[in-house]
């Protein structure tokens, strides 16, 4: 089973992201179990989202206390919550920030897990470009499964078309496509280094 | 405006006589075909206004939606004394759920009629004073706002008669029940603001809300015939004397009715869609006290201790109604 | 068919698919998504005929329903927590008239401390309202549990809650198989009511009863579901012909043949117990699972027969009789009165406290040396409750419990995600 966790602000698309992970996985034939922290949360406060996939049923109900990977959707949180918390030793961190993770004080984590399965990606920037929103959880799941190759791109695109339509889901493809595209480019450099 | 187009009297009273008129102004209680939707062998009190008030209304009802109607009853006296099992008087499909809810049961039955295309099946809720203005009245404003096609009547007899004649949100200021008895230095019901229904539901803006009185049938049936014409929510309340809570003999309930609009204290107008479009105007005023004298509930306010402030104060409400609904006649 | 959904949309298509033809919700979390799906399929007019109305409060709501059932149409609505309590009065009406109601509950806890979250205190406390309860496992069982209640409800005139925990089901997107309409048109017949207001043949319904006949319309309720013990399982094997899953009957063992501890439960919280009872199991424990399906009519024998061949049981419940300790263990020791099994009582997740796997295990373990107290309270935090009754000790004036424990935590929510 894996298991992601994925840390951002209400408005953001958290809890979307999660549910488009599990059609993505969904569409593979395999199982899936997406689900909210539970919260009242309010535009703008803390939210967390859980993603399960697995090849056969999934029927723990337990929050996901112990990820194979992170999507932090608001490098914010960073100063606020422990989004680190309980990430298994090899597991993966996509962190929405133009920035690279030195640059944003996370530099002893890189040094601790290796670059082979952390990254960064501008994703709101590529939400804005795409989508005209700052919505950064599209790019955030198709730069995962470049991350991962835990779910396909062209299965991340089969949500994207199941949730959204015409020039919604055209714009959200293509940031999509450009956020996989960065995500292997980045991973190649990393593989190169 | 109400029916209102004979103006002589016989016998001494405002009631006229349906053999001087032709057979179609008739009242629908003259009706040989009247469909006595609450049959007698009820357990009411002697001259409950009540039962007198359902019957002349469900009736109308009856006659004017061709014998297909459902009615909803709120628990209250109504209910417990129509129905105590197994006998039931309701020659009508009826149906009794709880105290506070009879609006939105309505709402269910006239939903199911929709979806099954039987939209001649009309729907009627009835309840007293405390189940309309006090526990029902959320589910009752909720019916109003959604413009669901009920037409809700409230007997208002002003207190908790089932019960034993407690204090309702309609119990008028100074009246003694058994939750305001007329002791210490301000005996009866405090003088509130008053929860004036019928213009709680105007505000709604529904299309339709009238008061009657038991004393004028015909004005009664004209408004519940003209109510079931028109769809959507509507609101009759219609005062009901009991005397039991009030004090007074039963023969004298539909006297004390007349007296509640003589005197200005019950206004009896109708409205539509939020505008008042017509009222019963005041045949002859009679002073507040006329009104309040023969009933028990106001006794402390006369004789030995009275307290002629308190009458004055009642004096002055039905001056403020009478001025508000222009009751009386220009000429008058 | 097959498709990934969240749990709420899976039950409002079923919903659809039963053809109600009156809905009435008052919008509470969690059950929200229910009811806003159901709004917009009618508004649409893809659920024709049907009226769904917005009510002013779920006391309306139960109200309405009442009034759509009494006159013949197939009505539901959807509750949970707070929500339910408000329409209390309307809930023992309905089963007091023996209308065919199916109502949802997005299981959640009862204020106050106000709290969303999932625990079963609230549909619990209804269990003496004569309705019947059926709790899901999962969203598919959820699905498949909303058809058998109609059928259930209309073939008893009774009325049926489908109990599914708040958001760990309602808000999980997972894997659901949703019927087509023709297998539920075969499975569910149109509503042919008992009793039905209609001025063809005028009837008065809910006349005051008194002594001489109220004790036997009481027991008629009962006798209602005693029948309903029998007919579960029907409806069961019959749903499992037409439409070719196990869902619901009346309780479900798990690796129960040959256990020596077994575990009962309701709810999604049963997932996550099969997990630790298949880890257990790797390691040599003979632990199986009873989970209970049916809460309302009670399945005493079927309990006993499923515990009678074990040495001790564990019941862990998500609700607490306040002053007495478990409230589904009280009926499970009443199956196994006389067999002079062993019971014990864990108290878990109230308030949406997480029931992680870790703890289970070590809970059962616990269970199967049979080293806990009668009743246990999983994962209780000792420490903050013994400094709450010390504050209270020492402080006439100690305050408001909750902002108290709260301080002492020093929680902020926003912290918390695990």
């Amino acid at each position: 089973m894996f298991q992601i966790r994925i840390h951002g602000r209400g408005g953001q698309g958290v809890v979307t992201a999660t549910e488009m992970l599990s059609v993505a996985a969904f569409e593979e034939g395999r199982h899936a179990q997406a689900f909210p922290s539970f919260g009242s949360e309010r535009t703008g406060a803390p939210v967390v989202a859980f993603c399960r996939i697995d090849d056969k049923e999934i029927r723990l109900r337990e929050p996901i206390m112990e990820p194979d990977a992170l999507i932090i959707q608001d490098p914010t949180l960073l100063h606020q919550i422990n989004v680190f918390a309980g990430l298994k030793p090899d597991g993966y961190v996509l962190l929405n920030s133009h920035h690279d993770f030195e640059a944003l004080g996370l530099g002893d984590l890189v040094r601790d897990r290796g670059r082979q399965r952390m990254c960064t990606l501008p994703a709101t920037e590529l939400g804005l470009k795409h989508i005209g929103r700052p919505i950064p959880n599209v790019p955030l799941i198709a730069g995962f499964a470049a991350l991962s190759d835990i779910i396909k791109l062209e299965s991340v695109i089969k949500a994207i078309n199941e949730k959204f339509s015409g020039k919604v889901a055209e714009g959200n493809i293509a940031a999509a496509t450009e956020a996989y595209n960065l995500v292997k480019e980045q991973m190649k450099e990393h593989a190169n280094a | 405006m109400p029916f209102q187009p004979v103006k002589f009297y016989q016998t001494g009273t405002y009631t006229v006589g349906n053999r001087l008129l032709d057979p179609d102004e008739r009242s629908e209680q003259a009706s040989e075909n009247r469909s006595n939707s609450i049959n007698s062998g009820h357990r009411a009190c002697q001259g409950c206004g009540e039962a007198l008030g359902a019957r002349y209304a469900i009736d109308a009802a009856m006659a004017e939606s061709n014998g297909q109607l459902i009615a909803v009853n709120a628990t209250g006296c109504l209910e417990v004394f129509s129905t105590p099992y197994p006998e039931s008087s309701w020659q009508v499909p009826w149906i009794h759920s709880l105290f506070g809810n009879a609006p939105a049961v309505a709402t269910g039955v006239a939903a199911a009629m929709k979806v099954k295309g039987r939209r001649e099946v009309r729907v009627v809720a009835q309840g007293g004073d405390g189940g309309t203005t006090d526990i029902g009245f959320g589910c009752l404003s909720g019916m109003f706002e959604r413009n669901d096609d009920v037409l809700y009547i409230c007997y208002d007899n002003e207190a908790y008669m089932n019960t034993g004649v407690q204090r309702s949100s309609a119990t008028p200021p100074a009246a003694r029940t058994a939750t305001t008895m007329p002791v210490g230095p301000e005996p009866g019901n405090v003088f509130g603001q008053g929860k004036n229904l019928p213009e709680i539901a105007m505000a709604h803006g529904i299309p339709y809300v009238a008061t009657a009185t038991v004393a004028d049938l015909r004005d009664l049936e004209y408004k519940v015939r003209k109510a079931m014409k028109m769809h959507g929510a509507r609101y009759i309340q219609i005062f009901v004397p009991c005397p039991l809570g009030f004090g007074t003999a039963s023969h004298d309930t539909i006297r004390i009715a007349r007296l509640a609009k003589e005197s200005g204290m019950f206004p009896v107008f109708e409205a539509e869609h939020g505008e008042v479009t017509g009222v019963l105007k005041i045949r002859h005023k009679v002073g507040i006290e006329e009104y309040l004298s023969p009933q028990k509930r106001f006794a402390h306010l006369f004789g030995k201790h009275a307290h002629p402030e308190m009458v004055a104060r009642l004096q002055a409400i039905a001056d403020r109604n009478i001025r508000k609904y222009g009751l009386l006649e220009e000429n008058n | 068919m097959l498709k990934q959904t969240e749990g709420s949309k899976a039950v409002a298509e079923a919903i659809a698919l039963c053809r109600p033809e009156v809905i009435c919700a008052y919008p509470i979390s969690p059950q929200t998504h229910i009811v806003e799906a159901l709004g917009e399929m009618v508004k649409a007019g893809e659920l024709a005929p049907c009226e769904f109305i917005n009510v002013e409060s779920e006391f309306a709501a139960m109200s309405v329903a009442i009034g759509s059932s009494a006159a013949g149409a197939r009505s539901y609505t959807a509750t949970a927590s707070q929500g339910l309590l408000f329409m209390v009065e309307a809930v023992y009406n309905a089963s007091g008239l023996g209308l065919p109601i199916v109502m949802t509950v997005a299981n959640r806890a009862i204020g106050a401390p106000i709290n969303i979250w999932n625990d079963h205190s609230d549909s619990l406390s209804q269990r003496d309202s004569g309705w019947m309860q059926l709790f899901a496992e999962t969203n598919q069982e959820a699905v498949d549990l909303h058809i058998q209640a109609f059928r259930l409800a209309e073939e008893l005139s009774m009325p049926v809650m489908v109990c599914m925990d708040g958001f760990i089901l309602t808000h999980a997107f997972e894997r659901v198989d949703i019927p087509s309409q023709e297998q539920v048109d075969a499975y569910l017949p149109p509503f042919d009511p008992r009793q039905v207001l209609d001025p063809k043949e005028p009837m008065s319904i809910g006349a005051m009863v008194g002594p001489e006949a109220f004790m036997e319309v009481k027991y008629l309720a009962h006798a209602k579901q005693m029948q309903a013990l029998e007919l579960i399982p029907q409806l069961a094997a019959e749903f499992k012909q037409q439409f070719g899953r196990d869902s619901g009957g009346l309780v479900r063992t798990y690796r129960a043949e040959d256990a020596e501890t077994m575990i009962v439960a309701m709810g999604s919280v049963l997932g996550t117990i099969k997990d630790v009872v298949d880890d257990m199991r790797e390691q040599g424990h003979k632990v199986g699972v009873l989970g209970i399906v049916s809460y309302r009519p009670f399945p005493l024998a079927q309990v006993r027969e499923a515990l009678v061949n074990c040495k001790r049981f564990l019941v862990l419940e998500k609700s607490l009789a306040v002053g007495m300790g478990g409230i589904v263990a009280t009926d499970v020791r009443m199956a196994v009165s006389g067999t002079g099994l062993k019971g014990f009582t864990a108290i878990a997740g109230l308030g949406g406290r997480a029931i992680p796997k870790a703890s289970l295990h070590k809970l059962f373990l616990e269970a199967e040396q049979e080293n806990l107290e009668p009743v246990t309270f999983l994962d209780l935090d000792w420490d903050a409750v013994n400094k709450q009754l010390e504050r209270e000790r020492q402080n006439r004036h100690s305050g408001p419990i909750a902002e108290n424990i709260l301080y002492d935590k020093g929680i902020s929510s926003a912290a918390k995600f695990g």
